[in-house]
């Protein structure tokens, strides 16, 4: 019952989508739709009428007797017809145009909301499955508006004034029809329920083989180094042999409904010329909205009725499938849609800055100083603190799922221009930490302090703007190598973007590419190496220029001489700067003003690498290659 | 390409041509249908008598119920061919697979694949069912109603003859004018949804750089131009129907005032009422069979873009093959490379191993250090023939490569690969994979000696524990040990770790090599290594530059003749990090 409650709710959201994207064309399709279906049921009046006077004047065999009549007939059916095409035209153009645009402007708002949702959703929810929504459940939807729904409009409509018209001229007649689609529904709900349970089991069958064939394909050099051929094509079949039963199955219900449906429409038609000539033998008395008694007139054209009927009910009966689909996916997009945004409550914003005498005033254009715009919500003041990167962080508590904790107790400090490294295994908790700085989470119990405001105060945009991430994923963009460092300051000029590449070391390689900084990427920098890749992403940080940075290095093994470069990268990226590290190798951490070992998300050693070396506690028993970081 | 994919049919043969007669009988009863009710009809109207009513009745409902029998056989029959194609094809494409060679497997991504085996395959399926059913049933239609309409209304149904073509040539110039652009259209869509998926894959970017507005805007632009292409063929296409409509409609006009004509004028000798219903039933029947012939042409001609892409797994032909007469047993764990030189595919320009001149002992220790692209995995891939040599020639045990059988090959010379995965499945499962016949106490002894028994022990389930997709729960120290186990389990004459412990520490990296040398002494070793540390014991040292064997030597010899050597080993412990042991 929920679930019903659910989905009607959910067509209502639909359409109400649709009429708040398109509130004059909307109401202008239905319209079309409405004429056109009423128009195109119309025919049958004028047929009887003309079958009716042949009927009366074919054995006098003078044409030119009845030929006004009958013409002027087809003349007004001729202007019905031009009616219903102009509708119809119209209503299909519309149609199409709603649709992609209501499409369009689903993907869009999809999207915008999408950017708006906290990291936790994605760290939560499987990415292909947010992917679908773009893909297949748009896609169902696209078949439900376009298809669909006029077509469930006009079979309506059609239906509802073919009857009319069917009692209009003989309740009996109509009360055989009633009975074959009757049948007709009850068909379509037992086979037709068939076919969805054993599409969706279908669904399932093949959701398998595509996973076993993902994993085996992505191991298949191991595959060939172990002769697992033969196994594998066995497991492979077990597989396929079930989705084959499924699917079979699945359409063997789908491919006999449509002849069922026809032949019992065919079954009706027959039934219908035997009562009607029954009725006309027997010369039973007729019982009609109209009064009229049964004639051969009437005999003929409801024939022709009862194949609209009948073809209208198979058209809904079409329908079905894809409706209930379409609303599946309709609901999926909403629930993206219906996700909690990322809040923000704050309110200390990031400003353009100029210092006369100690004293740091706001200014409009760029100064190359930043400070932080402080209003007071008290006595209505605003004051400027100087954008430094001291960050601190008191007694601060963490967990991603409740009772689960990540982070206990952690307090440490880093003032302008230091450098602190995280050391521990995985799982330690060392990118939850640099998670909290940035407000990816927010933070359980404790305080983190930013220039001494609390950063639950900083608006998160400015907060983000004022931190800078090389993250151990490199993730490009699909353009030009260019366009790629440029998104770190979308108004960083030619010149800027060299001069970081420059800082970062990747100068020298991307002027070797074949269109230098105009190389074109895709695929994540399929083309390029990781060290390349790294590279690329310290760049894009390095001309966002922010004071604090948080490196987390790479894990995959890159050659010695690359790493090198790499870490030369870093190095000129960290100077002047305040920086967390996490350290997969220790490499790194060995120059950092204070090393942080992290085991079980709490502090279990702190200092310089010669203090900690000293104490020959953990950070010692890694550093001797004691322990796996990894 | 239609007789690469139909040699997939096989068994389904049968239930393939079923289904076309099946749908054959279907349509010619339903044609003949509304020829006998215009009988009845003007049997009724001529005041016929009961019975004859009757007999007609049971005549058609008899001809109706065997319409209903043939088109749900038509219908079951198809979806065992369709589905069945689709079954082999599958069946097939992963088996090819399964034969690929290194080289074969190189040319298509991962994912390409699975899509080949599941959308495509999907496509091609519904083709075929439209094929052998909707594209049999359409044309049937179309000449049987005709013909009807000619055995019943006469002069008249040359109208079918004027309009039919009105339509088809309408419907082909939608589907002509159509094509191209949803074929554009849709590329445009996948680069779109291709860009949805950087975005989500980068979200942590996109927001610590704050970039969420310049993604929308960007986003837009796409789907703005996405929209507009779609809307433009839509459009296009959204003219089938209310062409459709028109030539119904047209013919409705022309009967109605030409059938009342000759009705009237020829006292109904030429045509009577009841024809005249059917002449309109048969209008309806060939002109909505054109329209659906006109669907089948677009889904089939969607489906030739994946048919094409399903026959290129089909005919890729593995570049390795067996021997006609192979040898089945490997001497000893000797390797020599006679002048060998390498290329990855026959058209690549540079070289990715040249002049390589070597010979290892059996049960000897050889470490290979170099760059990356300097071809250290290029060259023992050629070792259990995993591509095959330009020139020259790679002897194990004193025979060419390939001259031993594939199998027995491969089995005897284990690789450790440098991207290596582990498959979903219980640790044993796993490590079956080197031996299917292996005891616990097989598994447990290769553990220990790759280091991985202590770590397994640990896990609450043991050697039961499951390993998720990819090694997921498992770090990666733990993965390249448990893969090592693997390998060892293979008991092989030779056994090549490429950089397969990069990411276990060194006292754990050296204790692997230290019981490999205790207990497989007489298995010839190759070791891959990105550390100088994990070489250096070796018995000689293989240095890779560009494509070329820089030098060999043992530690001390490179120490002090090779720069190459020297650097690296310079560079790895001054920064440090690297304990000697």
């Amino acid at each position: 019952m929920k679930t019903k409650q659910a989905k009607k709710g959910t067509v209502r959201r639909v359409l109400t989508t649709m009429l708040g994207f398109y509130p004059v064309m909307m109401p202008l399709t239905i319209a079309c739709i409405v004429i056109s279906a009423v128009v195109s049921s119309i025919p049958s009046i004028f047929m009887q009428n003309v079958i009716a006077v042949m009927e009366e004047n074919w054995r006098d065999g003078n044409w030119s007797a009845v030929s006004g009549r009958i013409l002027r007939l087809v003349a007004i059916l001729a202007v019905f017809y031009i009616l219903s095409l102009i509708a119809g035209l119209a209503f299909n153009q519309l149609m199409a145009i709603i649709t992609q645009g209501t499409l369009k402007k689903l993907r869009e708002r999809m999207f915008g909301d999408m950017q708006r949702l906290p990291i936790k959703y994605f760290d939560t929810n499987n990415h292909g499955d947010i992917m679908s929504r773009y893909t297949n459940d748009i896609d169902t939807l696209r078949q439900m508006i376009s298809q669909s729904f006029p077509q469930l409009l006009i079979s309506t409509i059609t239906v509802l004034t073919v009857f009319c018209i069917m009692i209009y001229y003989s309740v009996w007649l109509t009360l055989v029809v009633l009975a074959g689609v009757i049948a007709m529904l009850a068909v379509t709900k037992k086979v037709g329920g068939g076919s969805a349970r054993f599409f969706f089991r279908q669904q399932k069958a093949l959701g398998r083989v595509e996973g076993f064939v993902e994993e085996i394909m992505n191991g298949q050099k191991v595959v060939k180094v172990f002769c697992h051929e033969e196994a594998s094509k066995a497991d492979f079949d077990k597989l396929n042999d079930i989705l084959f039963e499924e699917s079979r199955r699945a359409n063997r219900y789908a491919n006999i409904l449509g002849p069922i449906l026809n032949n019992i429409g065919n079954i009706l038609y027959v039934l219908v010329a035997l009562t009607g000539g029954l009725l006309l033998l027997t010369e039973a008395p007729n019982l009609s909205l109209s009064g009229m008694a049964l004639s051969i007139s009437i005999a003929v054209p409801f024939l022709n009725m009862t194949k609209q009927f009948v073809g209208n009910i198979n058209q809904v009966s079409n329908q079905v499938n894809s409706v209930v689909m379409g609303l599946a996916g309709a609901n999926r997009i909403f629930e993206l849609m219906d996700e909690q945004p990322e809040q923000d409550n704050g309110y200390v914003t990031l400003v353009n800055a100029r210092e006369e005498n100690g004293v740091i005033t706001e200014c409009p254009e760029r100064t190359g100083m930043w400070a932080w715009r402080h209003p007071h919500q008290v006595d209505k003041t605003v004051t400027y603190t100087k954008l430094a990167g001291d960050v601190r962080l008191f007694d601060v508590d963490f967990e991603y799922e409740p009772d689960k904790p990540v982070l206990r107790d952690i307090s440490l400090y880093a003032k302008p221009g230091q450098k602190v490294a995280f050391v521990g295994a995985t799982g330690a908790g060392k990118t939850t930490i640099t998670n909290l700085l940035n407000r990816f989470y927010d933070i359980a119990d404790g305080k983190i302090r930013y220039d001494g405001i609390n950063i639950n105060k900083i608006k998160k945009d400015d907060l983000r703007h004022s931190l800078g991430i090389v993250l151990q994923d490199t993730n490009l963009f699909t353009g030009t190598v260019m366009e790629n460092i440029r998104y770190g300051k979308l108004d960083a000029t030619d010149e800027e973007c060299i001069a970081a590449a420059k800082l970062a070391g990747a100068d020298d390689f991307i002027t070797r590419l074949p269109e230098g900084y105009q190389t074109m990427l895709s695929g994540n920098g399929a083309n390029l190496s990781q060290g390349q890749r790294q590279l690329l992403s310290i760049a894009r940080a390095a001309v966002a220029d922010p004071p604090v940075m948080i490196l987390d290095e790479a894990t995959s093994s890159i050659d010695t001489r690359t790493e090198a470069i790499v870490q030369r990268g870093m190095d000129a990226l960290m100077t002047g700067r305040t920086v967390f590290v996490i350290a997969h190798r220790l490499s790194t951490v060995k120059n950092s003003n204070v090393i942080i070992v992290l085991d079980h998300g709490r502090i279990i050693e702190r200092g310089s690498h010669e203090e900690l070396l000293a104490q020959k506690g953990q950070y010692y028993q890694l550093y001797t290659g004691a322990f796996e970081l990894e | 390409m239609m007789k690469e994919l139909a040699k997939s049919i096989r068994e389904y043969k049968k239930a393939s041509i079923a289904t076309p007669i099946l749908v054959s009988f279907e349509v010619v009863l339903e044609c003949i249908i509304p020829f006998v009710i215009a009988l009845l009809v003007n049997e009724v109207k001529s005041g016929g008598d009961m019975r004859m009513l009757l007999r007609y009745g049971a005549i058609l409902i008899v001809m109706a119920v065997l319409s209903l029998l043939f088109g749900a056989l038509a219908g079951s029959t198809c979806a065992t061919a369709s589905c069945g194609l689709a079954r082999n094809l599958r069946k097939d494409m992963f088996y090819a697979i399964q034969d690929y060679s290194f080289e074969n497997i190189d040319k298509f991504l991962t994912s390409s694949l699975v899509t080949r085996m599941t959308t495509d395959v999907t496509n091609v399926q519904f083709a075929y069912m439209m094929l052998i059913r909707t594209a049999i049933r359409s044309p049937l239609m179309l000449v049987f109603a005709f013909v009807m309409a000619v055995v019943m209304g006469g002069r008249m149904a040359w109208i079918f003859l004027f309009v039919v073509p009105v339509l088809a040539i309408g419907l082909g110039l939608v589907i002509y004018k159509t094509m191209p652009l949803f074929r554009k259209v849709f590329k445009k869509y996948d680069n779109l949804n291709a860009s949805i998926q950087e975005n989500i894959k980068a979200m942590r970017v996109v927001k610590s750089f704050v970039r969420e507005d310049y993604e929308q805007k960007k986003f837009n632009t796409a789907a703005e131009d996405v929209c507009a292409d779609f809307t433009k063929a839509e459009r296009i296409l959204a003219l089938n129907n209310p062409l459709m409509q028109f030539c119904v409609y047209a013919v409705m006009v022309f009967v109605l005032s030409f059938g009342s004509y000759t009705i009237i004028s020829s006292r109904g000798l030429d045509l009577d009422v009841g024809q005249f219903s059917a002449l309109l039933t048969y209008s309806f029947m060939m002109l909505s069979s054109l329209m659906m012939l006109s669907m089948v042409f677009v889904m089939i001609t969607m489906a030739v873009e994946s048919g094409k892409r399903i026959v290129e797994v089909l005919s890729e032909k593995s570049t390795l093959t067996n021997p006609a007469n192979p040898v089945y047993e490997v001497a000893d764990g000797s390797i020599v490379f006679d002048h060998v030189n390498f290329k990855y595919s026959p058209t690549a320009e540079r070289m990715a191993l040249s002049n390589i001149d070597l010979t290892i002992r059996s049960g000897e220790t050889i470490g290979i250090i170099g760059g990356t692209g300097s071809s250290k995995s290029s060259l023992i891939q050629l070792i259990s023939r995993l591509y095959d040599v330009t020139e020259g020639s790679v002897k194990v045990g004193g025979l060419d490569v390939r001259q031993y059988d594939l199998e027995t090959l491969r089995n005897q010379v284990a690789v450790v690969l440098q991207k290596n995965i582990l498959f979903s499945g219980t640790i044993k499962e796993n490590l079956r994979w080197g031996n299917p016949d292996a005891t616990d106490e097989e598994m447990a002894a290769a553990c220990q000696m790759a280091c991985a028994d202590e770590f397994i022990s640990g896990f609450p389930d043991g050697y039961d524990t499951y390993i998720e997709q990819g090694g997921a729960n498992v770090s990666g120290g733990q993965k390249q040990r448990l893969c090592i186990a693997r390998a060892l389990l293979q008991k092989p004459k030779i056994l090549i770790l490429d950089d397969s412990t990069s990411a276990v520490d060194t006292k754990t990296d050296a204790k692997i090599r230290k019981a490999m040398r205790t207990y497989i002494p007489e298995t010839t070793k190759i070791i891959i290594a990105q550390r100088t540390a994990s070489v250096q014991d070796a018995d000689r040292i293989i240095v890779m530059d560009g494509g070329t064997i820089n030098a060999v030597g043992t530690h001390a010899q490179l120490m002090a003749n090779n720069e190459i050597y020297r650097e690296i080993y310079t560079s790895q412990n001054k920064a440090g990090d690297q304990d000697e042991d």
